[in-house]
């Protein structure tokens, strides 16, 4: 009797905690069905329509927190039919394709310009192309953005949403004027720029010029300065067969003029492990007179490095040659290929509202710097038109009283970028190409002996591999 | 256990018989649930029809399973099989899979030895592995003594002894991403930064730290080494205490001196210990992956890019990454050199680890 009762006690114990193993496992699953799944319960019953979306980078402000929680309050009282979720999300190169497997992206999420083909093709995000005419201006996207978004069939996937950036070279004004440079006429040359980088760190001891080198950011901004030299870093032929070029004459002259200011002149600095958010603290932290990056960084320059407005300049790169061009790019909304038609409805309903609206409604667009502004956040940061150039100018009128940012300090980008040409990233395996060519990068500002031809040569056999790679990869 | 038992029963059996049934069934009952089925086919007939405990012993039927506490003990084990089986051996069985696939993790197709093909033939594989035995020699040249060195000048120390063990263990409780963060702000190559101001006033430097080729990889090892010696350290005190006292006072009235001591006392009886510390050692340091990940993402000029982050780069490194065949397929590899590694270790080492 008395075995029997212990074995059944330890039979109880052991169900028990195998119980809570299961349990814990499982108890992931209410909350998956609300996040993820269309055919959860609760889309059913009362035609509510739950939609994850994309919220604010982790670690945001509670009143950056608070900001969107009343956009999420406001559109739901529009659109009573539709319930909200928003996640916490930040688009990086090293998680996305982590979070894309692990089927943990919310129903609407961020990708850049370069990657909405690829995913197309994959059918990882939604065709969105019957919605089209429900987005504001009836879809009248400003075509050469809204190329980004279409897949190879021609329908559209991805939804240009925000940060359409051009690149454009930063200054600290500050580190300008103790060099005797005059922040009002920063370089329009890289020779200009050259003898200003060796001038600021002649007089100041800090870095004249710095650059991007580490995670695929080496590659990126390389192909900056070859665009701005009138090369390019791939070719397509008839067939839509792609070539890496990297080892072009373009490439070859940026990488030697890195080289040079690096070595020759020794104004770059010691640090050259930047990346696209380190390069950013060092920049606010006065310890680079320039770098190139996209123009709408200013945002992270204040809201996250909390660089003094006073001290930032923001100009055109140079651009050397008639093929010479800016490299552009920018963040579209995808939706998830899991969601229901009717999440579909609520996702275009939320994209417009909470991306695209202010560009067509005067309201929307003083609700909306309004709101930003009492959250102390950058209102007026230089944008690329969404829309047409003209809706793009009434925006900035409807806006004009709430403006915080020194836009007088960017007069040298806003006044001449809409006259330059703008060009794509690089169509075929975008990411790997970059990463092909940050070595390189790395090894002229790390090694006084590096041969510049060589490190493209090495670089060009490795991006070839990966593009060879991407179109065996289309053809399944 | 088994295997005596089995060589006991027929014994007492054929003994047994002479001494009546009620010693036969003493001696038969004891049987555990663990008893093989020799042994209850033998008792069956040793002990013929008559005795009616002999189905008992001898059927394994699921019931008898259950009445001998077979479901306590499944019930029990199960949940550390599920944990071991969703999180251990399903991904181990799964990357074999996957490293024989094309796969975005949602369709597969099956590609053969594409993915070793394809991974053999990258023309980084060869500086990747140069790198990470480098890494990995470096390691062992400054992380292998260090700790032991550590180790034995703190035994020897009478007061604050727990002071210093705590002084030595506490990098390891910080949490390692954070550790690789905080130096990377020490390795600052800027004659103002951390490591390079200190050194500048005795007159050294500014050294360039991560941002050359050369003195990538040391730097790398430098932090790996004070952030994984606290651990090493507490295991080495702990064989220490191990080693009889009167030996070293036996040996002092020998004559020998504090190096003698070390030497023909203390090293002998830490050999064991070593032996394990080395073998661990070197498969994690081929394993390296959290240093070059943060501190220079393999640069400068792929001077620090380790097999593992090869590996991360294939199924990460890009956006759209999705190359987890390759990723797999070489991660399978370097599994069989490591296990092909261990084995031939454990052989040569065979001899001298049991004197």
């Amino acid at each position: 009797m008395n075995t029997s009762t212990k074995r059944g006690l330890a039979l109880l114990a052991g169900a028990s905690s195998l119980a809570m193993l299961l349990s814990a496992c499982s108890s992931n699953t209410p909350n998956s069905t609300t996040s993820g799944s269309p055919a959860g319960g609760d889309s059913g019953g009362s035609d509510q329509v739950t939609l994850t979306v994309v919220g604010l980078k982790a670690g945001s402000t509670p009143e950056a927190y608070q900001g969107l929680a009343d956009q999420v309050a406001d559109f739901q009282s529009k659109n009573p039919g539709i319930k909200i979720v928003t996640m916490d999300y930040e688009w990086k190169a090293t998680t996305f394709a982590a979070d894309l497997a692990g089927g943990t992206l919310p129903d609407v999420y961020e990708i850049p310009f370069t990657d909405s083909k690829t995913l197309a093709a994959n059918n990882q995000i939604a065709d969105m192309n019957d919605y089209l005419s429900q987005f504001p201006y009836g879809g009248a996207f400003n075509a050469s953005v809204l190329q980004y978004g279409k897949g190879t069939d021609g329908h559209v996937y991805a939804i240009p949403a925000k940060s359409i950036y051009g690149i454009g070279l930063h200054y600290n004004r500050d580190l300008f004027t103790q060099a005797g440079l005059d922040p009002d006429k920063p370089p329009t040359t890289w020779d200009e720029l050259r003898t200003a980088a060796k001038a600021i760190t002649d007089k100041t001891g800090q870095a004249g010029f710095c650059q991007m080198t580490s995670n695929g950011t080496g590659g990126w901004q390389l192909t900056v300065d070859t665009y701005a030299r009138g090369g390019s870093m791939e070719t397509l032929a008839a067939d839509g067969t792609a070539t890496a070029t990297v080892n072009n004459d373009a490439t070859k002259a940026a990488l030697q003029f890195l080289k040079d200011l690096r070595w020759t002149d020794n104004a770059m600095g010691a640090n050259f492990t930047y990346d696209w958010g380190s390069i950013n603290q060092a920049f606010a932290a006065g310890q680079c007179g320039m770098y190139t990056s996209g123009q709408d960084v200013y945002v992270s320059l204040v809201q996250s490095n909390g660089m003094d407005p006073k001290i930032y300049g923001l100009t055109m790169i140079p651009l050397d040659g008639s093929k010479a061009g800016v490299l552009g790019g920018g963040t579209l909304a995808a939706v998830n290929t899991k969601t229901s038609d009717a999440q579909k409805e609520a996702a275009v309903k939320w994209i417009s509202y909470f991306y695209l609206d202010r560009y067509s409604s005067e309201s929307a667009a003083v609700a909306n710097a309004k709101l930003t502004l009492a959250n102390d956040q950058p209102v007026g940061v230089p944008e690329l038109p969404i829309f047409s150039d003209q809706d793009y100018a009434n925006y900035q009128q409807w806006i004009k009283p709430y403006v915080n940012v020194p836009l007088d300090q960017m007069t040298n980008f806003t006044s001449k970028i809409g006259a330059a040409t703008l060009i794509n990233e690089p169509p075929v395996a975008t990411q790997d190409v970059y990463a092909s060519l940050d070595p390189a990068v790395q090894a002229v500002l790390t090694d006084q002996n590096a041969d510049v031809s060589a490190l493209l040569d090495e670089a060009n056999t490795t991006a070839q591999r990966a593009i060879d790679k991407a179109a065996s990869g289309d053809e399944q | 256990m088994s295997t005596t038992s089995t060589d006991v029963t027929p014994r007492t059996l054929a003994t047994g018989k002479t001494l009546g049934e009620s010693g036969v069934r003493r001696d038969l009952r004891p049987p555990t649930p663990a008893t093989g089925k020799a042994q209850a086919v033998r008792g069956k007939s040793a002990r013929g029809k008559g005795v009616k405990a002999g189905p008992r012993v001898g059927a394994h039927t699921p019931v008898t399973w259950v009445k001998k506490g077979g479901l306590t003990t499944l019930v029990f084990a199960l949940p550390v099989i599920v944990i071991f089986g969703v999180f251990s051996w399903y991904p181990i069985v799964r990357s074999i899979i996957m490293a024989f696939q094309e796969t975005n993790l949602v369709t597969a197709k099956w590609v053969g030895l594409d993915n070793f093909r394809w991974v053999l033939t990258d023309p980084d594989l060869p500086r990747a592995c140069l790198n990470t035995a480098y890494f990995l020699g470096l390691a062992l040249l400054i992380g292998f003594p260090v700790p032991l060195i550590g180790a034995i000048l703190m035994s020897e120390v009478k007061r604050l002894k727990g002071v210093y063990t705590v002084l030595a263990y506490l990098p390891v409780v910080i949490p390692p991403v954070v550790s690789v963060l905080l130096w990377k702000f020490f390795y600052d190559a800027r004659s103002e930064g951390v490591f390079n101001a200190l050194l500048g006033y005795i007159g050294l430097g500014p050294y360039p730290w991560l941002n050359d080729k050369f003195w990538a990889m040391p730097s790398l090892v430098l932090e790996a080494t004070w952030a994984g010696a606290g651990a090493t350290v507490i295991i080495y005190l702990a064989a220490l205490i191990a080693v009889p006292t009167n030996l070293y006072e036996a040996a002092e009235l020998d004559g020998a001196g504090i190096w003698k001591k070390l030497w023909h006392v203390t090293l002998p009886h830490l050999r064991g210990v070593l032996f394990i510390t080395f073998i661990l050692q070197i498969i994690a340091t081929a394993q390296v992956f959290l240093e070059p990940y943060l501190f220079t993402g393999g640069g400068p000029n792929k001077a620090t890019l380790t097999i593992l982050l090869m590996i991360y780069n294939y199924a990460f490194g890009a956006s759209l990454g999705s190359d987890y065949g390759s990723a797999t397929a070489l991660s399978v590899m370097l599994a069989i050199v490591l296990a092909i590694f261990s084995l031939i270790y454990f052989r040569l080492t065979k001899s001298w680890s049991q004197s």
